[in-house]
């Protein structure tokens, strides 16, 4: 069983923009690797060095946060778990965004990060929040299925099989899936191509 | 009378172990295709937990990402690559998976082998550490992309943990004009329905003109789904699917093979069958599409001027800047005419034969312009050995491109095919993300192989319709 995920608390870090893929989030050359250690330090280094210090993950106010605010469609592209374990590595424990591509959330519910969404005006509010007064803890409640700050708190979204994985544990699917026992050896050996197309 | 089904719930019931307590389907998945990027750290979380590989004869391997495209000769010059290479023989060895590499003349990017073996076949639920994985639903298949972690249940259960998406049919209908290939017609869907239009859904593509598309067409069009935000994007399989199995490899045999065929076609969509939604495209609207930002999207046809700031929806607007600023072009003028430094042939996408074949078409009528550095780059050892039968490298060498060895080179930039700076690339891979293509200021132009054969001769971008 892995570790229920109830709350992540602490700082925001305001990453605008939209259709951020995974190439950003991590460059490919960062791919050349057989172990996940080390990525943290590389999230987004391409873009960091275009921004010249001006990037999100640079700012001083941010330094240290939890929670990484972003757009729509974050984390599309590639399938690379990279991307989230570069994140995770470098500090985040949930993402809160419009939307978020469909593998990226997957990858991340599969290392217990939470991606839940706002709608876009609750979204905007929080982003504005967040860049004045960076200093704010915020609670992601996925119990209440909840994004508190100073801004208020709203309602933030997450898939009912998500989040009950998360709250229970269960997000490691391995453990969850080997519980068919034989169930998956019965289904697999009735599906005619696993089984030769017998006459 | 029983319900019409869809051949995605025909797919998805059949390979359904059981329903999770998390209201998630835990999946059979019959094709397991692995290689060296994302792989090896799901071997050591298998190991950690000190399982073994539950079904090794539905797991195959191949190396693509990292191995370089002048000498595939080891050891790698590139240690990390090198490093990712023995990883992958030694868990290939311990585990009794079937390893394509470079010396069993089976190697090739994972999508290009996977259909070529006959690996993949109809009804199939079908799973890689790759986002491409999209391509095996031509045949009719539930394939789609997975992250490392997924790999390793993959590996220990045969099964993933699922939720189930929605449905949507594309049905595209009428003939596709000269110059226009299937490239043209997914550029043209993804830029109709947006990058983000097919999250949380499957897409099957159907019409007339789908079913007119050979096999590797139809490849090439799905491969693309995921870049519409469709994890999944299948067509139902017909004689075109049959016949093109029939002799291959891994496809059943003699009697077995008459029976799968049968199997093949019934699995296909009931008239009927339930979609949450139907978008209609008319192929006489394609043209040879282009790419001009940073999205796949982000397209129009080849002399389509760009369009400006105030014809942009407002919540498009800082993305639409964005991408004029990166790639440095100006509004109310065509990507046609746009100088480009290299010209990429290659892919999951478009490295297959029959893209080789359009792109020397092209190529035999001229020479790749002075300044212009070119990659052709077969999709696999059976796509180069096929194009040097057909006498394809000569045409490609004499009119000054670079033959090289398969892989995916160029598409993402892993191994040493990079560009420079901010070098534009004609490319036929399928991502224009900034820095993907090796270069953090690296400009991709995403279009068919036979227009970047057209653009490798013109030095700059052009209409395919006026080289043919």
């Amino acid at each position: 069983m892995a570790a229920v995920v109830e709350r992540v608390e602490g700082r925001g870090c305001v990453l605008r923009g939209n259709d951020i893929d995974t190439d950003r989030i991590i460059p490919a050359r960062f791919l050349r690797c057989v172990t996940f250690d080390g990525l943290g330090e590389h999230a987004f280094e391409d873009d960091r060095e275009q921004a010249k210090g001006d990037h999100a993950l640079d700012q001083e106010q941010f330094a240290g946060a939890r929670i990484l605010i972003v757009g729509e469609n974050f984390g599309c592209g590639s399938s690379r778990e990279h991307a989230p374990q570069s994140l995770m590595r470098a500090g985040f424990g949930a993402f809160v965004g419009q939307s978020f591509a469909e593998i990226f959330a997957g990858n991340c519910t599969a290392l217990g990060l939470p991606c839940v969404t706002l709608e876009p005006g609750d979204l905007a509010t929080l982003m504005d929040s967040v860049e004045l007064d960076p200093e704010q803890s915020l609670v992601l409640d996925l119990t209440a299925r909840t994004i508190s700050s100073r801004a208020g708190t709203m309602a933030a979204g997450v898939r009912d099989g998500t989040r009950m994985a998360l709250l229970e544990g269960t997000w490691n699917a391995t453990a969850v899936l080997l519980e068919a026992g034989d169930d998956i050896e019965q289904t697999g050996t009735r599906l005619p191509y696993v089984a030769g197309f017998p006459g | 009378m029983t319900t019409p089904l869809s051949l995605f719930d025909k797919v998805w019931n059949a390979h359904a172990v059981r329903e999770l307590p998390d209201g998630q389907t835990q999946l059979f998945i019959g094709l397991h295709l692995i290689h060296e990027v994302t792989s090896p750290q799901a071997f050591a979380m298998l190991h950690e937990m000190d399982l073994r590989v539950r079904f090794p004869g539905q797991t195959f391997a191949t190396v693509d990402h990292i191995i370089p495209t002048d000498s595939q000769v080891r050891p790698l010059a590139d240690e990390l690559a090198e490093e990712m290479m023995v990883a992958l023989e030694k868990n290939c060895r311990s585990h009794g998976i079937e390893f394509f590499d470079p010396a069993s003349g089976h190697q090739g990017v994972v999508h290009v082998i996977g259909p070529e073996l006959g690996l993949t076949q109809p009804g199939m639920t079908v799973a890689c550490g790759d986002s491409h994985t999209s391509t095996h639903g031509a045949f009719g298949a539930i394939a789609f992309g997975i992250g490392t972690s997924q790999v390793r249940d993959v590996l220990a259960t045969q099964c993933l943990a699922m939720a189930k998406p929605k449905l949507r049919r594309i049905e595209v209908d009428r003939v596709l004009g000269g110059g226009v290939y299937a490239k043209d017609v997914i550029l043209h869907i993804i830029r109709k329905l947006g990058v983000k239009g097919g999250v949380g859904h499957a897409y099957e593509y159907a019409g007339a003109t789908i079913e007119a598309m050979s096999m590797e067409e139809r490849l090439t069009v799905c491969n693309m789904s995921i870049e519409g935000g469709a994890r999944v994007g299948y067509i139902n399989p017909d004689e075109t699917a049959v016949e093109y199995l029939r002799g291959r490899e891994f496809a059943p045999k003699d009697e077995a093979f008459e029976r799968a065929a049968d199997w093949w076609r019934s699995i296909a969509s009931d008239e009927g069958a339930h979609y949450d939604d139907v978008v209609k495209i008319d192929a006489a609207d394609i043209s040879p599409t282009v790419t001009w930002g940073i999205n796949p999207g982000q397209a129009l046809g080849v002399v389509e001027p760009l369009p400006h700031m105030t014809q942009v929806p407002d919540a498009d607007r800082p993305g639409f800047a964005e991408a004029m600023e990166f790639m440095g072009f100006r509004s109310g003028e065509p990507v046609a005419g746009t100088k480009i430094d290299v010209a990429f042939i290659g892919s999951c996408t478009n490295g297959r034969i029959s893209d080789l074949r359009e792109a020397a078409k092209v190529a035999r009528k001229g020479h790749v312009a002075p300044g212009v550095r070119t990659y052709v780059v077969p999709g696999s050892q059976a796509v180069a050995r096929q194009a040097e039968e057909e006498g394809l490298d000569e045409i490609f060498r004499a009119a000054g491109f670079d033959w090289r060895e398969p892989g995916c080179s160029m598409c993402l930039a892993m191994n040493p095919d990079k560009l420079i700076g901010r070098e534009m690339c004609a490319s036929s891979s399928n991502r224009n993300f900034k820095g993907r293509q090796g270069s953090p200021t690296g400009r991709t132009l995403l279009m068919s192989p036979a227009m970047v054969a057209a653009a490798a001769i013109k030095g700059a971008v052009a209409d395919v319709r006026e080289v043919l």
